[in-house]
């Protein structure tokens, strides 16, 4: 075991890890329940998460290299993914929503990135997050649809 | 997935080094690919607090250190700028941000992984890695070594006049390419690389002057593109035959030689 220490959605939290344990099932363990897991092959990006403000699959990454870091689930960024899912939600981009944790993150990174992405890059940015029930034009719809009102807002 | 008994985050080369040298022990990079197996590692050493994760710029080369993200390498805007895109097209298709966030440019290089993008594109340009014993080496040389327990510290990028062009056929977007291909003009003419054959990348190199001349035609083009054909193996394996492979590969030559020459975009 080993210990580290970062601060999850604001709060410094500091474990006894094992060294393999995986950044996902460790903010499991500390109840950040929206981080799901899918593929564990670095593929469908339901996984993701923040660290130090940039999307990475927790599946992937290991407990131990978040020592140090910042990590935000979908917990801590509450308020941002309750507006962002409204636009998914409007226009019926989400069935099961298995998905939508991480699709959620990585829009909200990727609009932090980008301020008016094309659907090129849309797309492209979004290539890690598989969606097995929405074929995506509805993602892609309410994506559009949150960066005008954004941009509207500003 | 891998099994990990302690984990060393050292504070000098020379302390990876020295736990490199057990069979047991593993540079940990990413990780991405590592997890994909069931390796029982003993000591899993972090280079992540040396300061490897930067790229930094002179007026005659780009360094990249082992540790930098391949996100962080196809978003460097001098690169972009050098390469005209190039190292940008090789890894905008592997799998999404979030991975490529994860992934490190010396895990990619070191594995020497046939199914690389990068190592195929890198080939394609003029570039040099640093290992921590054996010192300054073309990456070319490095591509063709056995696997030691050396450490790959940082990949250097020659700002060497050259145009480069990379392309890749993949089955389905962000899966591994079943070939890519990087072309490429330099000051002794033109050449390409092969990658994903399933093998690693092989340069072959127009040594005849096929493409030499003022006036290169469709049939130049395609004597290059066979040649290159010939110059090697291809295998099958899950994703297609060896044979697709060879015929994917000219394509990808033809294609890459006419838009270094400004006919295809």
């Amino acid at each position: 075991m080993m210990q580290i220490t970062l601060k999850l959605n604001g709060k410094n939290v500091t474990a006894e890890v094992a060294p393999d344990m995986a950044l996902l099932d460790f903010v499991r363990d500390h109840g950040c329940y929206s981080v799901k897991r899918g593929c564990e092959t670095s593929n469908c990006g339901l996984c993701t998460v923040l660290m130090d403000g940039k999307p990475v699959l927790s599946c992937s990454t290991l407990a131990a290299r978040a020592d140090g870091h910042e990590v935000v689930t979908m917990e801590g960024c509450q308020a941002e993914a309750e507006e962002f899912g409204a636009f998914l939600a409007d226009q019926g981009a989400e069935q099961c929503g298995y998905c939508s944790p991480g699709f959620i993150m990585n829009v909200l990174a990727m609009c932090k990135e980008m301020d008016d992405p094309t659907d090129d890059e849309i797309r492209e940015y979004l290539s890690g997050n598989l969606c097995r029930c929405s074929g995506y034009e509805g993602q892609l719809r309410a994506i559009h649809a949150y960066l005008d009102y954004k941009k509207g807002a500003k | 997935m891998f099994t990990i008994r302690e984990y060393v985050k050292v504070s000098s080369l020379e302390e990876a080094y020295e736990l490199n040298q057990k069979k047991a022990n593993v540079v940990f990079g990413g990780g991405v690919w590592l997890r994909l197996g069931r390796k029982n590692i003993q000591t899993a050493i972090d280079l992540s607090g040396l300061g490897l994760d930067e790229i930094t710029e002179d007026e005659k080369e780009f360094s990249v250190g082992c540790m930098v993200s391949l996100r962080q390498l196809e978003t460097h805007k001098g690169i972009d700028a050098y390469t005209k895109g190039a190292v940008k097209e090789s890894l905008r298709h592997i799998v999404g941000v979030q991975m490529r966030n994860c992934a490190t440019v010396g895990g990619s290089i070191y594995g020497r992984f046939g199914f690389s993008d990068i190592l195929c594109c890198l080939l394609g340009l003029d570039c040099d890695v640093e290992l921590y014993k054996q010192g300054r080496m073309s990456l070319a040389d490095f591509a063709k070594m056995k696997k030691d327990n050396d450490i790959l510290v940082r990949v250097i990028i020659k700002k060497t006049p050259l145009e480069t062009v990379y392309l890749s056929q993949r089955n389905t977007e962000t899966d591994f390419p079943v070939v890519s291909c990087a072309v490429t003009k330099d000051a002794e003419g033109y050449y390409a690389v092969i990658g994903a054959r399933p093998c690693q990348p092989v340069v072959v190199r127009d040594s005849e002057g096929i493409l030499a001349k003022a006036e290169v035609t469709a049939e130049d083009m395609a004597a290059f593109a066979s040649k290159v054909q010939n110059s090697m193996d291809f295998a099958d394996n899950t994703r297609c035959s060896g044979a697709y492979r060879r015929h994917v590969a000219g394509v990808l030559v033809k294609r890459g030689l006419k838009q270094l020459m400004g006919g295809d975009k």
